[in-house]
């Protein structure tokens, strides 16, 4: 008798990749379904770094809030003490001086530069990029950006410096000088960098094609920032709907073609280029005057509501605040990028293998204190 | 017999005491062990700091510089560290496997060093030492698929099933390689082979010399190839469960493995103790660590590419090389009789003009187009 | 600059639902819970309105009412809506969801549930997102006391 061969079984196996794993950018959590190398399911899960910031900020002043902030994107939080202030000035209708627009539009480029340098340089390191080289370069780079906020408030992280009605002091002396030589030996280390990666034969075979995010699936999962640029959608809300004095200053948007990881890093590089623009714009043209406008520390903002948005180096951020005329806010909710970006990962990943789910997760640019807040 | 023909041959002073004890064979084992242990802890203490410092040098920054003078003694505060670590061993894994893995892992690659001739008496004249250390040299990876499964750990499993993959894969192109230089050489042995050498292989062969190095590269485990243990994705891979001595154990193995690739590449293509002035087997040292050298340097600057891509490389690019390089060896062979030095100034530009070729044909897999995510179950 | 559609989208909204109350609130519109589903899928399908982008989802605790607040934003014309549902009551709360509307809408609503304690019916995974599975209350509810077992 003859006996049929039973037909080989294999069965997907359940991987934890996270919280605790070198390239998952902190807490973050993939529960992959993995058939051999190739991803057939993936649910991500996060949460470990929730703080409550929304409940908290209920429970400070306004002006305490700011500090709140500076927690969110830890990588970039002059914009976030930006995105905040925004809000609370939208809703109280105060005006600011010109030159505090000026130094909070230098501050909130210096912290986008700083914050894709190391989207770029974490994302290489997720590729595998030889323990950390690129990195490192990376960060030799944005040490300087550092050195310039402690200049400028005394903090290299959490700098509490945007303030409601304009910034904590003013620019210290030695600042436009110190900013005009960072402004002219950047460009060239963007060039180095571009020399090395751009077309280095590994990572374009890593990233061309990988995690490809179509535009209206990007439009649709309210994918925002350099990931929705990459997949060649024109927004930016620094021009589609521009606060401060961003309606004066002239650059461009950069915009991938095929939405890939490849697209989203260039995307990254590309912004960097235009930030400098901006940096040097609003330099050659920052006023004299005050840098703020007095606002009370007991401030109160009227009752109502307002809901304030800005381009953060991860996406659009925005806050959206209740007033019910007292002390502290009524409702503090923090429309945060890297939470709501994070919606497409699952439609990213499938289908492709392990390795590719560590660099897909790191061209989204995720930071978990924004993502769990 | 003077103080320098000890120096220049080492094997001088094994025979002086082989005779004092009377030429037993085992006289002659213990001695070469001795000899080989000398060369290779501090080669691996020294390798390990030269590694560290290059990377630091690479990545702007100092590298070790607290233990002793330039940080030299770094190796030993790590070694002396490992050693007092607790060893944990995985509750629901292979205990025998577990603790058997780390051992068998560092056996071959020490192996390999018995057949590489340091000079032309300080040598074991194995008539197949490219055999053997063909041979001796895969068996490192039944160590590492013990390791993976042995740990009962996912990620263990996938960079052991990842390693086997890659290195049944890179077996091919690298034997042949090798068989290029049989040919050219007509022996197997790497005595003849290093004498055959009046011109270094490395610029009568280029293109085996490139086969062989990326081959060993993926044998190494080292970037661009080292998916078995890519600590971005599946955090250490096999050993990731190891810890103390017998993850040092596997970490002293790669660079022993390490090491002994880049004696063999000294020897078979830049010609071994060549010149035979001076201290023979210092040249053949030097030439070890400046392979390493470059072997640092690769792994220094290169991102990793997937599994995938990897294995495409191995069987689409290196594998059809390697058989075109047999080719054309065979019929210069076959044709001139013999293997002039001359024959340098055509191979380089031919290897040049086959490897630009191929490189154009070739196409890494840039594929995964990734289908609609199904719907939640 | 993304301008404020309030006023023209009420009137559509008017024009195409006639005899359903779509309030014009401060800045932005209030609709009644049971037909969200209809109007979400008008103005984001209305080539005029083309609210393709659903920003953020957020919910307010009034005490006596909930509030849920949609901004929404196209993309295509550069205007924006703030769009407004009111939930009485504390308990049993539910909404239809907007995730076959929106992908956006996936982990916003499933963090409106968390924190809030709205749930949405239709949503595919419908379950906590930043809390665990076990955790009691809806922290970001104005009467939410935190007792630690």
């Amino acid at each position: 008798m003859k006996e049929e061969a039973a037909p080989i079984k294999t069965e997907t196996f359940m991987v934890n990749m996270g919280p605790q794993h070198p390239s998952t950018h902190g807490v973050f959590r993939m529960r992959l379904s993995l058939d051999g190398e190739v991803v057939v399911d993936v649910e991500p899960i996060f949460g470990y770094l929730h703080r409550g910031v929304e409940k908290l900020a209920e429970g400070r002043t306004w002006v305490q809030d700011v500090t709140l902030t500076d927690r969110l994107d830890y990588l970039a939080s002059m914009s976030n003490n930006l995105a905040y202030v925004l809000a609370v000035e939208k809703l109280a209708g105060i005006a600011v001086p010109e030159r505090a627009e000026h130094i909070r539009v230098i501050m909130a480029e210096l912290s986008r530069i700083a914050s894709h340098l190391m989207a770029v340089g974490s994302f290489l390191n997720d590729m595998g990029a030889a323990t950390f080289t690129p990195l490192i370069y990376m960060f030799q780079e944005r040490e300087k950006i550092l050195d310039l906020f402690e200049m400028t408030c005394g903090q290299r992280m959490t700098f509490n410096y945007i303030r409601i009605g304009g910034v904590s002091c003013d620019l210290p002396e030695g600042f436009i000088p110190a900013l005009t030589r960072f402004l002219g030996e950047m460009p060239r280390f963007i060039d180095e960098y571009d020399t090395y990666l751009e077309d280095n034969e590994i990572l374009l075979a890593r990233c061309v094609g990988v995690g490809v995010l179509p535009p209206d699936k990007a439009i649709n999962a309210s994918v925002s920032g350099p990931s929705l640029r990459g997949s060649g959608v024109r927004w930016d809300l620094r021009q589609a709907d521009p606060y401060s004095i961003y309606d004066r200053l002239k650059f461009d948007i950069p915009t991938g073609k095929n939405g890939d990881v490849y697209d989203r890093y260039r995307v990254r590089m590309e912004e960097m280029r235009q930030s400098l623009r901006i940096l040097g714009q609003s330099v050659r043209d920052l006023p004299g005057g005050d840098y703020r406008t007095k606002v009370p520390v007991t401030f109160r903002a009227p009752a109502g509501e307002a809901y304030a948005h800005l381009e953060s180096p991860k996406g659009e951020l925005g806050f959206y605040l209740v007033s019910d005329g007292s002390l502290s806010p009524y409702r503090f909710k923090i429309r945060a990028p890297s939470f709501i970006n994070l919606g497409v990962l699952r439609d990213l990943l499938i289908g492709c293998k392990v390795a590719d789910c560590v660099v897909t997760l790191g061209s989204l640019d995720i930071i978990m204190g924004e993502v769990d807040r | 017999m003077s103080f320098w023909d000890y120096i220049k041959d080492l094997s001088n002073i094994a025979r002086r005491v082989a005779e004092w004890t009377g030429g037993e064979w085992w006289v002659y084992g213990l001695l070469g062990l001795l000899a080989l242990l000398l060369f290779l802890v501090p080669s691996l203490l020294a390798l390990i700091w030269i590694e560290r410092k290059v990377f630091g040098r690479l990545q702007v920054r100092y590298g070790p510089n607290r233990a002793g003078p330039f940080g030299l003694l770094q190796p030993v505060a790590d070694a002396i560290k490992v050693m007092t670590k607790e060893d944990v061993a995985p509750a629901r894994g292979d205990r025998l496997l577990f603790r058997l893995a780390p051992a068998l892992a560092f056996m071959p690659a020490m192996a390999i060093f018995a057949a590489i001739p340091f000079t032309r008496n300080m040598a074991v004249n194995l008539d197949i030492g490219v055999l053997y250390i063909i041979a001796v040299g895969s068996l490192g990876v039944i160590a590492v698929f013990m390791a993976g499964w042995a740990s009962n750990n996912k990620y263990s499993l996938l960079g052991a099933m990842r390693a086997v993959a890659q290195t049944v894969s890179y077996e091919l192109p690298l034997v042949l390689s090798v068989l290029a230089i049989v040919l050219a050489t007509g022996s197997l042995s790497l005595v003849k082979i290093v004498e055959y050498q009046t011109v270094p292989l490395l610029l009568l062969q280029p293109l085996t010399f490139f086969i062989f190095v990326v081959a060993a590269l993926a044998e190494l485990n080292r970037t661009p190839f080292d998916i078995m243990e890519a600590d971005s994705e599946i955090v250490a891979g096999y050993h990731t469960e190891y810890s103390g001595m017998s993850f040092s154990l596997f970490y002293l193995a790669e660079y022993t493995h390490a090491l002994a690739v880049s004696a063999l590449i000294a020897t078979m293509f830049l010609g071994g103790w060549k010149p035979d002035v001076g201290i023979p087997w210092l040249w053949l040292i030097v030439k070890i660590y400046l392979v390493f050298l470059v072997f640092s340097w690769i792994r220094g600057t290169l991102p990793r590419l997937r599994v995938d891509q990897l294995m495409g490389f191995a069987w689409k690019f290196l594998f059809p090389l390697a058989l075109i390089n047999i080719l054309i060896v065979a019929i210069e062979v076959q044709a001139l009789e013999g293997f002039p030095g001359w024959l340098a100034l055509v191979n380089i530009p031919v290897a040049a003009i086959i490897l630009i070729g191929m490189a154009r044909l070739f196409r890494f897999g840039r594929v995964t187009a990734p289908a609609r995510a199904p719907e939640r179950g | 600059m993304t301008r404020d559609i309030s006023q023209n989208a009420a009137q559509r909204i008017a024009q195409r639902f006639p005899g359903l109350a779509a309030e014009a609130a401060p800045a932005g519109i209030v609709v009644p819970a049971e037909s969200l589903l209809e109007i979400a899928a008008f103005l984001k399908e209305n080539p005029d309105l083309a609210l393709d982008y659903l920003a953020a989802i957020t919910a307010v605790d009034y005490l006596d009412h909930f509030e849920v607040v949609y901004h929404m934003t196209s993309i295509t014309h550069n205007h924006s809506l703030m769009l407004k549902v009111r939930l009485p009551g504390r308990e049993n709360l539910a909404l239809p969801s907007l995730t076959s509307l929106w992908q956006g809408a996936d982990l916003q609503e499933r963090e409106v549930y968390d924190l809030m304690g709205i749930a949405f019916s239709g949503h595919p995974n419908m379950k906590r997102v930043l809390l665990w599975d076990g955790f009691q209350g809806h922290p970001l509810r104005k009467d939410f006391i935190y007792e630690p077992s």
